[in-house]
């Protein structure tokens, strides 16, 4: 047995000893140190001091957990001297696995009411409000034979622990049961599956129909590590852009050759109405990023080369979320959620949902990319090359 | 060559080989460069358990950032140096360790530690084979594995840190040094290091397949063979489809990484105004290479999980497992499927929607197989005699987690369900439950079952009972409340919650998670300690501690290259007749012919058996008359 061997060593146990000695001694040197620093400059902590108190505590615990197996084998012994049964550590186990079981059922339905009522609100969008019914239905389905086959998982554990008295049930295979569980999944996964696929068709395949009104559209342009925003101006569209084009003055790489590009607005916060469909354009410039507003159920990821959109219509304002939510800081926020770099852990751009006259007035405050210094850099609006010595010709081709 | 006299299952050689080896074996050749299929299991297994640790460690210090996201611990600079300045740790070095941990867990511990530690080890004893098809190539197979790991762990001891993007390693974050710290020469390491380790894992795949197509003993026909070997065979095949995938990916990589080629990159800026000459490339490529592996790649990871629970549940619960047949095809159909839904990755990343509605359909058609051998676990426990061994606790920890986890992919593999969920906590909390926990939990019940087998000592069972509680409940508490953070929208890899006001009711939840992982990470020294002490100290063990059916209990208990001193057992049965009625024992081993168990045999033992039917009710008709007699 190879606890026996263990702790009758003296060894060991003076070690420990030892290991103990050393322990208090460097806590009482950290002690001093921590009394010291406020005068002089006490020897940077290394925190080797803490590391040694917590592996003695370690030890410590290892030491009474060997005890334990020590007392458990010394019972199972005196029991076996005496002739009578030794620990049935099969009961145990099994009535482990009950008191598991309920705990466990306990944690689950604690987790659910404490930890589930910090979870995302109901969508704040239209889209939102399908996905959001078509979790529920998937949740309950699934808690539903999770509950059930815990429960038969544990309770089978305990009911038919081992007894040497009985022998098991040889019950090599039941065709009729096997196929019931079989096509019984399957159905339940057939609705989901066309559920879910008509869901999401709509949802992605949202290119704005005709007769509707169109969508605003707003570029938002992810790179190392924040997010750029640019909506189009009065004429509702925006210029074309080329990576090639971008510099420190032209962030986007607008191509200010196209007429539609003039009017682009630049904008801090992603302002929106409510009740308005938008269409967020979205780019990346150098590594991957990810768009996901959580509250809209909004995600699609921005890659380098590769334009993707994603259209949804919030419905509720930032002021009626926080009153619904009784926050009153809350906001929308776009974070980014494809791994980007060091800093992956903070590129936010705040997104404020208003009223169409609040978003009217705000618009029009915002400033167009077109600065007066990329004006003068490209020779104004009528010279549209970043390239100084090629403006020139530029201008002359225009002028005819 | 004593080598080649292994393979001859002639035997009359072997008769007179019995007691003594006549070649007399080195250190070296006993212990480094073996040829054994028994010795290089061991060897996978102790340096996958080594890796497993390393990975414990780093999860650690991540987790205590999450925890204590402004505090500084003086110990963490004093080990880690200029990757955790004034205590703690550099945003970028965290993303480091989260890379390094996920890619140790899946390939070097889940793939290499767990197939490749228990195929080698029961695919010749199970079978009935001397050796693996091909000894030096499985050799081999080891020692790639090791240079591999060796690689992948000397990262740490470059300037700027290891690889850092992700065990995804999506380009252009991985295929631009200038783009992360992690992207120069961290990056390259990792690329040659799982060039190697796709080279191990090749060979060792090559030789599973073709052992257990050729080299089973008389009368082991595939219908016989127990579902490890099952699990194992197809988790082979499913490899070497599926790895060389990802050799192309990552080939492609190092070209645009080192040779100024675009097949990932395009119309890139860096720093905002350096304008990159890449053009045409895309990124999403990259993604659909990696994941033609990565999918399969979880299967296999839990494909031997599954296979070694059936086996560990089936002894233990003194029955057959119930619907051997259907316990089979569900793993064929989980090999078939498992190509055709690695989509299910990508809903979100720009892929044509269509794609994503096909993935889905595959990607639910997929839960079906699952679904099924679930049921048929419960079924087996159903009115079973348990024994609660160490092993079977893990078996049944596995079970358990894969329905937990289970169930949480219904969610991430609906794509409109994974517009919110993708790339959030609630990812995190599936695939560790569904893939992490349950295949570790595989791989502990395999270690301690087949220990005996392995060291021909017993391990501690107690220290056992106390591993697998503290473990079991530490996985929960870690894995289920991150459930609702990913509820709450809260993204992964992210290297502290507090720049966002949202995520903040959050931080006292990670406090309680890391302790959760700490208090778990403790009880694994139960087991390091229990494994270590044992293959020196341990209680001898019997030739069948277990009482089990399979073949490898039939081989002595005292190691030899070539596994049986005589004959090659010849096999009559399948492997799960436990608790037969009218059988003496609550096992009959496969080697026993069904002529000496006239009393507990079926008429299903005769299924393609015409004359042993008609002998068989001929055997029951006297036996009926004979009572009536009496």
């Amino acid at each position: 047995m190879g606890f026996k061997n263990l702790f009758n060593s003296k060894k060991i146990l003076s070690l420990l000893a030892v290991f103990m000695l050393a322990g208090t001694d460097m806590l009482f040197a950290q002690g001093t140190e921590a009394a010291g620093a406020t005068a002089t400059d006490a020897p940077k902590d290394n925190g080797l001091a803490t590391a040694g108190y917590y592996i003695l505590m370690f030890l410590v615990v290892c030491f009474f957990i060997g005890i334990i197996g020590k007392v458990f084998r010394v019972y199972d012994l005196t029991q076996q001297i005496r002739g009578k049964q030794p620990i049935n550590w099969n009961n145990v186990m099994g009535i482990f696995c009950l008191v598991f079981l309920v705990a466990g059922l306990y944690g689950v339905y604690w987790s659910f009411t404490v930890q589930g009522s910090m979870i995302l609100p109901a969508a704040a969008s239209e889209h939102g409000g399908v996905l959001d019914t078509m979790f529920w239905t998937t949740a309950g389905i699934t808690m539903t034979v999770f509950i059930i086959t815990q429960i038969l998982l544990f309770t089978f554990l305990f009911r038919y622990r081992y007894n040497a008295k009985r022998r098991g049930h040889f019950l090599p295979h039941n065709n009729t049961i096997e196929k019931v569980w079989t096509i019984a999944p399957a159905i339940v996964l057939t609705v989901l599956v066309i559920f879910g696929f008509f869901t999401w068709q709509s949802i992605m395949n949202s290119v704005d129909a005709k007769g509707q009104p169109a969508s605003i559209n707003i570029d938002i342009t992810g790179h190392q590590f924040a997010w750029e925003l640019r909506y189009s101006g009065k004429d509702g569209r925006l210029g074309k852009t080329d990576y090639k084009l971008v510099n420190g003055s032209n962030k986007l790489g607008i191509d200010f050759k196209d007429k539609y590009a003039y009017d682009d607005l630049q904008a801090d916060t992603m302002v929106i109405p409510v009740n308005k469909s938008v269409r967020l354009n979205i780019h990346a410039q150098d590594v991957i990023h990810s768009v996901y507003i959580p509250q809209f159920r909004v995600q699609l990821n921005a890659v380098p080369g590769l334009p993707t959109y994603f259209k949804f219509k919030p419905i509720f304002t930032t002021a009626q979320m926080r009153a619904k939510l009784d926050r009153p800081t809350f906001e929308y926020e776009v974070l980014c959620n494809k791994i980007c770099g060091g800093s992956h852990y903070n590129m936010k751009k705040v997104v404020r949902v208003v009223s169409e006259a609040e978003y009217q007035a705000w618009l029009a405050q915002q400033k167009p990319y077109l600065t007066d210094k990329l004006k003068q850099q490209l020779h104004f609006a009528d010279a549209p090359a970043a390239d100084s010595t090629k403006a020139k010709g530029n201008r002359l081709a225009l002028n005819n | 060559m004593s080598t080649l006299a292994v393979h001859d299952h002639s035997v009359a050689h072997h008769e007179d080989d019995h007691g003594h080896h006549h070649h007399k074996e080195t250190f070296i050749s006993k212990y480094i460069f073996s040829m054994d299929h028994k010795m290089i299991a061991k060897q996978f297994l102790i340096t996958g358990i080594t890796m497993a640790v390393i990975a414990m460690i780093l999860s650690i210090l991540f987790r205590i950032q999450l925890a204590y996201p402004d505090k500084a611990f003086p110990l963490m600079e004093t080990l880690l140096g200029r990757f955790a300045p004034g205590g703690r740790l550099d945003s970028n070095f965290y993303l480091a360790l989260v890379t390094i941990h996920g890619t140790i867990m899946v390939f070097f511990v889940l793939t290499a530690g767990l197939s490749g530690t228990f195929s080698n080890l029961l695919i010749p004893l199970q079978l009935g084979a001397r050796d693996m098809a091909s000894p030096f190539m499985n050799m081999l197979s080891y020692w790639f594995f090791f240079l591999a790991s060796a690689i992948m762990l000397s990262s740490f001891l470059v300037q700027k840190g290891p690889a850092s993007g992700g065990w995804t390693i999506y380009p252009p974050l991985s295929a631009l040094p200038k783009a992360m710290p992690g992207s120069g020469m961290g990056m390259t390491l990792w690329l040659t290091s799982m060039v190697f380790f796709i080279a191990s894992s090749l060979m060792g795949g090559i030789n599973y397949v073709s052992t257990v197509l050729n080299m089973r003993t008389k009368g082991m026909d595939l219908w016989k063979m127990p579902l490890t070997i099952w699990a194992f065979f197809l988790t082979a095949v499913l490899g070497i489809l599926s790895f060389p995938v990802l050799v192309a990916g990552v080939v492609l990589l190092i070209f645009d990484r080192s040779f100024g080629t675009s097949f990932y990159l395009s119309e890139i800026v860096l720093n905002g105004t350096q304008v990159q000459p890449f053009e045409g490339g895309s990124p999403i490529l990259f993604q659909h290479l990696f994941w033609f592996l990565g999918h399969p790649e979880v299967y296999i990871v839990i494909m031997p999980a599954m296979g070694i629970s059936s086996e560990v549940m089936s002894v233990n619960s003194r029955k057959p497992i119930f619907g051997y047949h259907a316990m089979v095809y569900s793993l064929i159909g989980i090999t078939v499927l498992s190509f055709i839904v690695w989509g299910h990755h990508m809903f979100v990343t720009g892929m044509n929607p269509f794609l994503g509605g096909v993935f889905m359909i595959t990607t639910l058609i997929i839960a079906v197989p699952s679904a099924v051998k679930t049921f048929n676990w419960l079924a087996t426990l159903w009115r079973g005699n348990i024994r609660f061994t160490a092993a079977m606790l893990f078996a049944i920890g596995m079970v358990s987690f894969f329905i937990s986890g289970g169930i949480t992919g219904i969610f991430l593999g609906n794509a409109a369900l994974d517009i919110n969920l993708h790339d959030t906590y609630f990812v995190v909390a599936h695939f560790h439950l569904v893939m992490g926990s349950a295949a570790i939990f595989g791989m502990l019940a395999g270690v301690y079952h087949w220990f005996p087998k392995m060291f021909g000592r017993m391990m501690n069972e107690r220290l056992g009972y106390l591993h697998f509680w503290f473990t079991f409940i530490g996985a929960y508490l870690v894995f289920f409340p991150m459930h609702f953070m990913g509820l709450d929208g809260v993204p992964r890899r992210y290297y502290a919650f507090t720049e966002f006001e949202s995520m903040k009711q959050w931080l006292s939840v990670n406090t309680f998670i890391t302790w959760a992982a700490i208090m778990a990470a403790v009880a694994q020294c139960a087991f390091l300690f229990n494994f270590f002490y044992s293959i020196f100290f341990g209680k001898k063990a019997t030739q069948n501690p277990w009482e089990a059916n399979t073949l490898e209990w039939t081989a002595p208990v005292e190691h030899f290259h070539g596994n049986w001193p005589g004959e090659i057992p010849a096999v009559y049965r399948w492997p799960y007749d436990y608790s037969k009625p009218g059988a003496e024992e609550d096992y009959i081993m496969q080697t026993v012919p069904l002529s000496q168990t006239m009393s507990s045999n079926l008429p299903h033992d005769f299924e393609d058996n015409p004359t042993g039917l008609e002998e068989h009710s001929k055997w029951v008709n006297t036996q009926q008359s004979n009572e009536q007699v009496k």
